[in-house]
């Protein structure tokens, strides 16, 4: 028997199984403790409670989330962002796919300024690009109130209460267009050349290859972008609540339910309903990300 | 292709020529054309002196933030991904299980609840309550994880083993070097993320001095659009817009090698 305990995996070369691994693994080990699982398990503890003017700080159990599952702003919020979700989403990814699908077929002039040119927004923070498209949409010196004013048409004002929601879904596609485009694009360029080659025998023509091959063999990075792409539209802040300054007959407070978590915790003074809201629109974003997930692999195996 | 590309740039240029004009200029001339001044220069300058130089106080602390931030989590990642790729260590299993199942929780969610327990501990409104989420990355600690996988070749760590080097030596003299591309590009990725960041430090401070761009701008432009500022200084507002991208932009653009490979790395080997 020896005193350093070795093992074989699957094959690879041998490895000890000692603590070393531990000790670099710690660091992070802390800082997920401090950054993550502390905050939820706090929030996790605070929303069971409940601030009274008389009485103090008193348990409810789960009644704060009773509360908001029948909150009309709350499922307001939850259903404008899944609205939202279904169409820019689908959207975006499809704009990316094709972006990509473009590229790949290598029959165009300036790839690389082409390339680059989609995906410089992605370097764009979030506030700095609702701020552009804020003052482009506004009718102070935006584009859009130019126009009708040198044209006599009558454009709707994008950020009117009718079309906010998709000026909002604009400005978010214009920032992840190039990131998704760039994800499928090194997806596509993994694809083995012998694949093409078998099909171009088969005799199959370019759209054909892109249909037949390319997009099956996708699926694992346009699952990716599509789960990254799911979990920022339950998500949605930054922007709706930068353009709310300019458009706040449009955007509510409580316009996304990231939005009405914060209106609660800072304006309104509901700190653990906050808490509540918060928790359980994160558990929502996971659910319907491993939903979204397990439909997939289940697609995929079929 | 043609229509995306001018989709995604016509908005950069609009904000480019708009931030030559002055503000008289921004409301007589054509949006997509130079005004009649070039006054670029100018807007700079009165940018980074608008009430006595807090543009570059935002400007510093953005700075600050995003360094400290992004290059600590991603040494914080570099050190957990070799371990994870590496080593064999008690509660590996569950760790990974864990960390890996975090990357779906988005970090706008953690906002709320990171402040609550903050306010708990009295530590809001210092640069450490912004600094501190920054320094976690599960996205960060999975992408390491892939590249020590097949960066480095368990041979080199075997023979530096049976040299007789130590565990921590091993890591830096063979391992980091042969993680660099890896880092480079977790690095970027965290930078960018920290750099952009606004939910969190815009909960978490109060102190404007503290602020970083993103929560500086905003409030700026809410003053201006509102009326609340007695001065409507919009060439401050897109000025200061326009000088927020540039780092970021170039940076993308020289170290474009590593975020290519990163996203190749991040989609495909799922």
């Amino acid at each position: 028997m020896s005193a350093v305990p070795w093992e074989t995996a699957r094959g690879r070369p041998r490895r000890r199984r000692d603590w070393t691994g531990l000790i670099f693994f710690t660091p992070f080990l802390l800082v997920f403790v401090m950054g993550i699982v502390a905050p939820l398990v706090y929030a996790s503890g605070l929303s069971l409670y409940r601030d009274q003017l008389i009485g103090g700080r008193s348990f409810v159990g789960l009644g704060n989330y009773l509360d908001a599952l029948t909150d009309p702003r709350f499922l307001e919020g939850v259903s404008r962002v899944g609205l939202f979700l279904a169409v820019q989403v689908p959207v975006m990814i499809g704009l990316a796919l094709l972006a990509a699908l473009i590229l790949d077929s290598g029959r165009i002039r300036a790839m690389r300024f082409m390339r680059i040119g989609v995906f410089m927004p992605y370097a764009v923070p979030s506030v700095v690009a609702a701020l552009m498209w804020g003052f482009i949409y506004g009718d102070q010196f935006g584009l859009v109130g130019q126009f009708n004013a040198a044209t006599g048409a009558a454009l709707p004002g994008p950020l009117t209460p009718d079309w906010v929601l998709i000026a909002i879904g604009n400005v978010v596609t214009w920032q992840f267009l190039g990131y998704n485009m760039l994800i499928l694009y090194a997806a596509l360029r993994s694809i083995p050349e012998e694949l093409y080659e078998a099909a171009a025998i088969d005799g199959a023509g370019e759209a054909r290859i892109a249909w037949s091959v390319k997009i099956p063999a996708l699926k694992p990075a346009l699952w990716v972008a599509t789960l990254f792409s799911i979990i920022g539209s339950f998500q949605l802040f930054n922007e709706p609540h930068v353009l709310q300054s300019l458009a706040p007959a449009s955007i509510s407070t409580y316009y996304t339910p990231n939005m009405y978590a914060y209106q609660l915790a800072f304006n309104a003074n509901q700190v653990t309903y906050s808490a509540a809201v918060a928790i359980l629109l994160g558990a929502v974003t996971v659910v319907v990300a491993y939903v979204a997930q397990w439909m997939t692999a289940r697609g995929t195996r079929r | 292709m043609g229509l995306m590309v001018l989709y995604t740039l016509l908005p950069l240029y609009w904000l480019t020529v708009n931030a030559t004009k002055t503000n008289g200029d921004l409301f007589r001339s054509n949006g997509l054309w130079f005004g009649g001044e070039f006054a670029l220069w100018d807007n700079i300058v009165a940018t980074v002196t608008y009430q006595d130089g807090i543009y570059l106080t935002w400007l510093l602390n953005t700075a600050l933030y995003s360094v400290v931030g992004a290059v600590g989590a991603t040494l914080i990642c570099t050190f957990g991904g070799y371990a994870l790729a590496r080593f064999d260590f008690p509660g590996k299993r569950m760790a990974r299980a864990v960390v890996f199942g975090a990357i779906t929780i988005p970090t706008t969610a953690l906002a709320v609840p990171t402040f609550l327990l903050f306010a708990e501990l009295g530590i809001t409104d210092t640069r450490a309550a912004i600094i501190i989420p920054a320094l976690v990355s599960p996205f960060g600690l999975y992408l390491m994880t892939v590249f020590a996988t097949d960066a480095i070749p368990d041979s080199l760590l075997e023979a530096a083993t049976i040299d007789g080097a130590s565990a921590w030596t091993t890591f830096w003299s063979v391992a980091f070097r042969l993680l660099m591309p890896g880092f480079a590009t977790v690095l970027l990725f965290n930078l960018v993320s920290t750099w952009n960041n606004y939910f969190l430090p815009l909960i978490m401070l109060s102190d404007p001095t503290l602020y970083p761009l993103t929560v500086g701008l905003h409030q700026l432009n809410n003053q201006v659009t509102t009326g609340a500022n007695l001065e409507p200084v919009y060439n401050v507002v897109l000025t200061g817009s326009l000088l927020a991208i540039v780092p970021l932009i170039i940076s993308f653009l020289f170290l474009q090698r590593y975020w290519q490979s990163g996203l190749a790395a991040g989609s495909v080997k799922q």
